[in-house]
């Protein structure tokens, strides 16, 4: 039904275009000076039909869900919802929709099964509606369309403005959606802090995101100090970048230097793999072979260490950011003036000498800006930590003990519960918040950085 | 003046070499750890490509399957008269026991082939069916009979009742397609990822018929149009500093907004879709403005020189000629989200499923959520079938890099 109301809006825009078409080209054989080419008188009946008929219909779509579930819940009795608590009025709703699904389990009271049968009415009315009104906007715009077609009728500047129009729309989408996410994370922080006050969150060092079950139960009060969990990302991404920074950066410098053109044309793709594969893979790379070896390396040595130890997600993770710092460093370096180099070398100095006193220095607000995207890539990095780190929090720096990081909590708090109405779901977006804002903070100054950099040398 | 120190020379070399010598140490470090990547899931991977089966005689007796109700039969029953008469040399309590030899879906099987043909009761029908995840390990080698019985998975009369059936030929291990056209299970045998493929389908296509026309407006209006002020500043920095943001970050985005405000289907390929689009547009978004930067300005002064206006320069002339470096740059974007976790697991697509999704709006599973939850399957059958899903994921994601490379090389004009 909804796709039959895209397929009629395309037929009408379509419609509306040849109608139009053909109408000015009628004029122009009939020897009038047309100001815009016929295709423009088309374009605008086109756009005249596609425009408010998408707007419509993806308005419509929106808001629909939302208005069949409150129809169907002010319909009910008022008995059955009368002292019903937010959770229950939701598991009343999936009883319904599972009932207008046909899935009817027992024998379910008359009033529900009435619910269902309304459910299932609003829902087929709705969609009619849908198709009515998408009919009735594009017959509407196509006369209106055609009434327009006129030789002194200006419609390439008409389709053109729109099209501007249509275009600043395409480039606003990036800011609504930061926009989306500072709302979306805010509001359900501000409703986290509501249930937990915010300094305990910042300055609390127990983690226990748990909520009583029971209203009586001992010992169910959760801790939610965010600290043990933002130090074990620490942790973690003090050993990525540490593994990654010297490889990648060793890695830009030969390939940039020294390394004959073969080699490069065979490392320099061998890189792209290494950035190409999914984190997810990493992750089962991390749990398959690097945990298992560490253990058996270490239990050699008489050690016995946890089977997620932040050591092996922080050394995996450090395997997926080499291409990225060995990219950074290479077009750092590359960037650097040749006079630099050949006034380096023409002293005298050995090629070492030029890469390390003259070259890096010079690329060092680059490299460092690469560094920073890397540490924020690292501190937002999920599956790999997710599969291979740990779910405990733990306040230790010991990088053979298990830990936690910001990024595990909060897809372990959101797996299979969605339910937005206790601190434990909630935390996870506050997490989010925090995570959003530290990586915003390093991204800003590393994008700086960068582009500072490249304007020196430009 | 200058004095000649042959050992500041020597050190001055050494110090060469031993740049030199780093630098290609941590290439070969890179290197060897894709090699050892690559390596360990081909190893562990391989064997799931293949699949150890057994043809066996079903004895479908009236008394088993009623006629008149062939789907209320008792096909388990069926089953465990035919492990009964392969084993006649077993007493029949424990040749019945060994029907877990065959996987839990040889009943359904068997059931269904009564049900297209019930002139088959009474009578018996060979087929070849799966074996049940230990038998298939002991079939690849991954089980040692070495061990002690009380440690290994299978014991000694079940692996001599194997071996009965092997010696008689019965035992194949033909090419392993259910992996491929199965859906989901919880028996590793059975397991496959069609699921999960035509769920990746779903969403890379609603990502792409999403980011890719909002990508090139974006980019052709803040290249070609934007006028240079602070509006156009801050989506330019917007856009930087979303291609940057933590994936898991749009999947919070996606679960509070998407489900919870607009109430759309949880765990949907759409829902999905509509996330890595968020996800893809910056990627897009930069790799059409650099083909279009590289278009160079004659093209543009020569089309407004003959009278065209800015509109129709851009979509008569350097759009077109911009459109091999968009096209790889948005395969490359499609291929990251390909291969895109964190977001799709926050919106549930990690549900287990054993259908696949018919529209875009049912619950399903994606390729990497699917590997996910197979990584975090406990049955040994499964490490295997995860490294091969990765396997075909990294097939994907190679053969969307090689077309995206191949259209440059193909259609990108240098001027």
């Amino acid at each position: 039904m909804t796709l039959a109301a895209f397929l009629l809006l395309f037929l009408a825009s379509l419609a509306g275009w040849v109608w139009n078409r053909r109408a000015a080209a009628a004029l122009w054989r009939g020897g009038a000076r047309l100001h815009s080419l016929p295709s423009y008188h088309g374009g605008t009946a086109a756009l005249a039909v596609a425009v408010p008929g998408l707007a419509l219909i993806f308005i419509w779509l929106s808001l629909q869900g939302a208005a069949i579930d409150w129809l169907v819940l002010a319909s009910l009795p008022d008995a059955a919802m009368a002292g019903q608590d937010p959770g229950a009025r939701a598991l009343l709703q999936s009883e319904i929709a599972s009932l207008a699904r046909g899935q009817v389990f027992g024998t379910p009271e008359p009033w529900k099964l009435e619910a269902a049968a309304r459910l299932t009415l609003l829902g087929q009315t709705s969609r009619a509606l849908l198709l009515g009104a998408v009919a009735l906007i594009s017959v509407a715009a196509i006369f209106l369309a055609r009434r327009r077609v006129a030789a002194a009728f200006r419609a390439r500047q008409n389709v053109e403005h729109i099209l501007l129009g249509l275009m600043i729309g395409c480039a606003l989408v990036a800011i609504f959606t930061t926009i989306g996410i500072v709302a979306s994370l805010a509001v359900e922080s501000a409703r986290f802090f509501s249930m937990v006050p915010m300094r305990e969150f910042l300055f609390g060092t127990a983690w226990e995101p748990q909520i009583p079950i029971r209203a009586d139960q001992v010992a169910g009060v959760g801790a939610f100090g965010w600290l043990p969990v933002i130090l074990g990302t620490i942790v973690i991404t003090v050993i990525a970048v540490g593994f990654a920074v010297p490889v990648g950066l060793f890695s830009a410098v030969y390939l940039n230097e020294f390394a004959s053109p073969r080699l490069r044309a065979v490392a320099k793709p061998l890189l792209e793999m290494l950035a190409g594969i999914p984190t997810v893979v990493y992750g089962f790379f991390a749990v398959l072979t690097v945990a298992p070896a560490l253990r058996s390396f270490a239990a050699g040595w008489g050690i016995d260490v946890a089977p997620n130890t932040a050591l092996v997600a922080g050394g995996v993770m450090g395997i997926m950011l080499i291409p990225f710092i060995a990219s950074f460093a290479d077009d750092a370096l590359s960037a650097v003036p040749r006079a630099l180099r050949d006034g380096s070398l023409a002293l005298g100095a050995t090629r070492a000498e030029t890469v390390t006193k003259v070259l890096i220095p010079a690329a060092i607000p680059g490299i460092a800006g690469g560094v920073l995207l890397a540490v924020s890539r690292a501190v937002g990095e999920t599956m790999i930590v997710v599969m291979a780190a740990g779910l405990i929090a733990r306040m230790t720096i010991n990088p053979l003990d298990s830990v936690t990081t910001v990024t595990v909590q909060i897809v372990t708090l959101l797996i299979g519960d969605t339910s937005f109405d206790n601190p434990k779901t909630l935390a996870a977006f506050a997490l989010g918040m925090m995570l959003f804002l530290v990586t915003l903070g390093i991204n800003v100054l590393a994008l700086r950085l960068v582009r500072k950099y490249r304007e020196i040398y430009d | 003046m200058a004095h000649f120190n042959p050992g500041l020379l020597r050190r001055r070399k050494r110090n060469e070499v031993v740049l030199r010598g780093l630098g290609f140490s941590a290439l070969a470090l890179a290197a060897l750890m894709l090699a050892l990547l690559v390596g360990s899931l081909v190893s562990t991977g391989w064997q799931a490509f293949t699949q150890t089966h057994i043809r066996i005689e079903f004895p479908v007796s009236a008394e088993r399957v009623k006629p008149d109700d062939i789907a209320k039969g008792n096909f388990r029953a069926a089953v465990q008269d035919a492990m009964q008469a392969a084993l006649p040399g077993l007493p029949a309590p424990e040749a019945r026991k060994l029907s877990a030899m065959l996987s839990n879906g040889a009943q359904f099987r068997l059931r269904d082939v009564v049900l297209a043909d019930p002139a088959l009761i009474g009578g018996s029908v060979a087929l070849t069916v799966p074996v049940s995840d230990p038998y298939d390990q002991l079939n690849k080698g991954l089980i040692d009979r070495a061990t002690p019985e009380a440690n290994r998975r299978l014991k000694d009369a079940e692996i001599a009742a194997f071996d009965t059936l092997a010696a008689e030929g019965r035992v194949s291990r033909p090419l392993n397609w259910a992996l491929l056209t199965n859906a989901d299970s919880r028996f590793p045998e059975l397991a496959g990822l069609r699921g999960a493929l035509v769920g990746s389908f779903y969403a890379l296509a609603t990502c792409f018929l999403l980011a890719f026309p909002l990508g090139i407006g974006a980019a052709v209006y803040l290249e070609e149009f934007a006028p240079k002020n602070r509006l156009s500043d801050i989506i330019e920095i917007n856009i930087n500093n979303l291609a940057a943001v933590p994936s898991v970050v749009f999947g919070l985005l996606a679960l509070a907004v998407f489900l919870g405000w607009f109430g759309m289907p949880r765990s949907s390929p759409f829902v999905g879709g509509l996330t890595l689009a968020l996800m893809t547009l910056p990627t897009i978004i930069i790799a059409t403005r650099a083909a279009l930067k590289a278009v160079p300005p004659s093209i543009r002064e020569a089309a407004l020189g003959i009278g065209a206006s800015r509109q129709q320069v851009v979509f008569h002339h350097v759009l077109p000629l911009a459109m091999p470096g968009i096209m790889t740059g948005t395969i490359i974007g499609l291929a990251q989200a390909l291969g895109e976790t964190a977001p799709l697991l926050l919106i549930g697509m990690n549900a287990f499923l054993t259908a696949s999704p018919a529209t875009p709006f049912d619950a399903s599973t994606a390729l990497p959520t699917q590997i996910f939850l197979w990584a975090d399957s406990p049955e040994r059958g499964f490490a295997s079938r995860t490294s091969a899903a990765i396997l075909v994921l990294l097939t994907f994601l190679a053969a969307m890099n090689a077309l995206a490379i191949f259209l440059r090389a193909r259609f990108e004009r240098k001027w």
